[in-house]
């Protein structure tokens, strides 16, 4: 189920040194072509459809098509991402439409806990960073 | 018109690279869940050390958990560590290491919390019982706190998870500092010290977005880069190649660069072919425990509950007979099947949702269909896709189940990778617990100075996407105690950066030297394109090695004929060509998966029966031999001798 670029849509990210589905791809697979400033996947039998690039392109212009071994034509299925949530709309062949918003984090993106501060007592020991600031006590096996 | 002769990929390669040489203490290979484990946990203990993370990919959608989950798998909570070990066991026939079972059971649940105070939203239940997902969850309090998670197993909590990765590496980038991280850097070979025989000094690799390679000196190394996919002919060759159950870029990195390096692997035979939805590979599990649906062969019958089911089972005791089928056993009932006449296998959705549904209101049936998808949508987006394709809404119309081609994973329900030392503690075997000058370090390979985590882990499965975090982390406080007791250690190399260079990008010049003697690009005599490679390989496992050709089974002459086709794929890939550095990423990932499928082969050659039907069948070995071989299969590659060695290795029961 490639992902391909609508060219119409796609701005190559205006110019930038890579664009969002360079950056983002986790098989290496996006790529654009520097002379028409459009990105495409160059090697779509290698694509997970994981829609890591349909989701982070800013002008919504990646889909993708299902694998042509198997996939039927004529459907679709679609994400638009928010800060707390994503909204699916999913295409039937047959032309019915279901929409689904499932939430995807409770927290500010970018604001996870690094812990920056916390540093570990007991080099020695077998806790955990957090574990031993909770005062967590190992269990050991009853054999 | 100019001849065709030029690569595909718009990052060209050039002969002679830049170089960057680099010396730190602590090199953390890979960006998944066990990577961001170490790199959060990594500078409690060691705020003082230069730490670097390499990832072939960028961190915010790298690894198995790119795409999201719909659930967590490991998540001890009230359960015991005693029982995590006894259903590891059970479900992998046996054979398990318990002291790197139990020691990751009393640290995951620490990594589940932190993934929900990160902002993971982790399903609960109410006081009446009913589910709270997203924001709601946390109405009730967290985990940590003591709220009840929506269980859909003993072990599993279901969870929104979208987003999962992109929290957990927001968290490891943040906690290792983003100065400390190369993205698109991937390394491809290990480097052992100068003067310290059997001790880690470095590694090389290169960026896949601009002509440089990095040498990297380090004191100590995490190599935590996953398994091993597209090794074996997938059931879709075109463009669904892609459409792998596991992550489609797991090269088997982490097998091939330690093994390389003369760490010890250990049961390199077991591999898991997971039985999924057919052709999309979407998820079984929440459709059998969540959803209580149940699996039919063609006549619709209920096979797996069958009289005849549970005789096939009783062969396999105590395994077979267990409250829950080992996984492998699982799919033997539905091959057994399949091979009878008897397929396909159908999961009977319409029945599980009508039964579901005659409970419910309206709002809560359609809540329960928005979480099927959700189970799609969340990790397996194409298969939603697929179900949209075949008009297929799962309270109308039954969908096939099927078995997948092989996989080969430490984390998962397989537990295949490196030989590492147990924890220090005085209920572990002295037979399973090594390390440096006097001093045990957890997870350290048989290689001085080198861990790994998560999949890298051999003979502890079940560990899924938490417990590869904890694990990751468990790491990262050996490696901080290996560089305050190392202080001392200064890494030296043995290659120059010469031979180095030449080493990395020797498909480049293979193809610059050559591309112009003809005038296709993809066919010449003096070198061959890992595409092409990729191919030889996955037809000859396919036939040979017990691929889904022959049902998963293999002979002692099959393996035998695949060993010969091997050797010669490995001298063959002197001649890899590399037009462009995403090719060149492609030339490293095959050879990474040519040697990680010998010594998978090797190990089934070794192993004289046939410990997982299931997963595999030994047709000159059928069933279990316990008495010769109720002990792990260990193997080594010598890196001066350049000779392999497999050989038995005790299995030593701790948790009664």
């Amino acid at each position: 189920m490639p992902s391909f670029v609508i060219a119409e849509k796609c701005d190559g990210c205006k110019g930038g040194d890579k664009t969002a589905c360079m950056y983002i791809c986790p098989n290496d697979l996006m790529v654009l072509d520097t002379t028409a400033m459009k990105a495409y996947n160059q090697e779509p039998d290698q694509c997970w459809e994981c829609f890591s690039c349909v989701k982070i392109c800013p002008t919504q212009a990646i889909e993708v098509r299902g694998y042509s071994d198997f996939v039927p034509l004529g459907s679709s299925i679609m994400p638009m991402m928010g800060t707390e949530d994503v909204m699916w709309t999913c295409k039937f062949r047959n032309g019915l439409i279901k929409r689904f918003k499932f939430p995807i984090r409770t927290t500010p993106e970018g604001q996870a806990n690094g812990y920056l501060n916390l540093k570990g007592k007991d080099l020695n020991s077998g806790l955990l960073s957090t574990e031993e600031a909770d005062g967590y006590v190992l269990p050991t096996p009853k054999i | 018109m100019a001849l065709p002769n030029k690569p595909l990929g718009e990052t060209k390669a050039v002969k002679d690279p830049a170089v960057e040489e680099r010396e730190v203490d602590i090199l953390i290979v890979g960006g998944g869940m066990a990577a961001c484990g170490t790199a959060f946990e990594i500078k409690k203990w060691a705020p003082d050390a230069k730490v670097l993370l390499c990832d072939k990919a960028a961190m915010e959608r790298s690894g198995a958990v790119a795409q999201g989950l719909s659930a967590i798998n490991t998540y001890v909570g009230k359960n015991s560590p005693e029982d995590y070990v006894k259903m590891v066991r059970n479900d992998l026939m046996g054979l398990v290491r318990e002291d790197l079972i139990f020691d990751l059971g009393c640290h995951v649940d620490d990594s589940v919390h932190l993934f929900e105070e990160w902002g993971l939203p982790i399903w609960k239940k109410s006081a009446e019982g009913k589910t709270l997902d997203g924001k709601k969850g946390l109405a009730v309090g967290s985990l940590k706190k003591g709220a009840e998670p929506v269980r859909t197993g003993k072990w599993q909590i279901m969870i929104n998870g979208e987003s999962y990765k992109r929290i957990v590496a927001e968290a490891a980038k943040l906690a290792l500092g983003t100065e400390n991280i190369i993205e698109r850097c991937f390394i491809v070979e290990l480097l052992l010290d100068a003067n310290k025989p059997n001790q880690i000094a470095g590694a090389v690799g290169f960026s896949v977005r601009e002509n440089k390679v990095y040498i990297i000196k380090c004191k100590t190394m995490m190599v935590a880069c996953g398994g091993a996919v597209n090794i074996y002919m997938p059931r879709s060759v075109g463009e669904g190649k892609g459409r792998a159950w596991y992550p489609v870029w797991n090269a088997g990195s982490t097998y091939t660069m330690c093994m390389k390096v003369g760490a010890e692997l250990s049961m390199m035979e077991n591999r898991f072919t997971p039985a999924r939805f057919k052709d999309g590979y979407g998820p079984v599990g929440a459709w059998f425990l969540l959803f209580k649906a149940k699996t039919l062969n063609g006549l619709g019958e209920d096979f797996a509950s069958s009289d005849a089911a549970k005789a096939e089972l009783q062969k396999y005791a105590p395994y077979g007979t267990a409250a829950v089928t080992p996984t492998c056993l699982r799919n033997h009932l539905m091959l057994t099947e399949m091979k009878a006449g008897r397929g396909p296998i159908m999961m009977d959705t319409v029945t599980a949702l009508a039964t579901l549904g005659k409970t419910m209101s309206k709002q809560e049936l359609k809540h329960l269909e928005s979480e099927a998808w959700e189970d799609f949508l969340d990790m397996t987006c194409g298969q939603a896709n697929l179900w949209c394709a075949q008009d297929c809404e799962p309270e109308k119309k039954n969908s096939e189940v099927m078995p997948t081609e092989p996989y080969l994973l430490g984390s998962h329900s397989g537990c295949c990778g490196l030989w590492t030392s147990g924890p220090d503690y005085g209920w572990v075997p002295a037979a399973y617990k090594w390390g440096d000058g006097g001093k045990v370090y957890n997870r350290m390979t048989t290689v001085v100075g080198l861990f790994t985590s998560g999949d890298g882990v051999g003979c502890s499965g079940h560990k899924f996407s938490s417990g590869s975090h904890a694990e990751g982390r468990m790491a990262a406080k050996e490696m901080a105690k290996f560089v305050r007791d190392h202080a001392d250690f200064k890494p030296a190399i043995k290659q120059s950066s010469t031979e180095l260079v030449d080493l990395v990008y020797k498909p480049v010049r293979t193809y610059l030297d050559n591309c112009n003697y003809t005038t296709a690009v993809d066919i010449n005599p003096n070198y061959i394109k890992p595409s092409g490679m990729a191919l030889r390989l996955m037809k000859a496992t396919h036939e040979y090695g017990a691929g889904t050709a022959t049902y998963y089974q293999t002979s002692s002459k099959s393996l035998e004929i695949v060993m010969d086709l091997l050797a010669t794929m490995r001298v063959d890939c002197e001649k890899l060509g590399a037009g462009d550095l995403h090719e060149l990423m492609r030339a490293w990932e095959i050879y990474h998966r040519i040697w990680t499928v010998e010594a998978h082969l090797r190990h089934i050659q070794f192993r004289k029966e046939t410990r997982y039907p299931g997963f595999y069948y030994q047709a000159d070995y059928p069933g279990q031999d316990d008495k010769n071989w109720f002990c792990f299969v260990n193997s080594k590659y010598d890196p001066a001798k350049k000779e392999w060695s497999v050989f038995k290795k005790d299995y030593i029961k701790i948790i009664p």
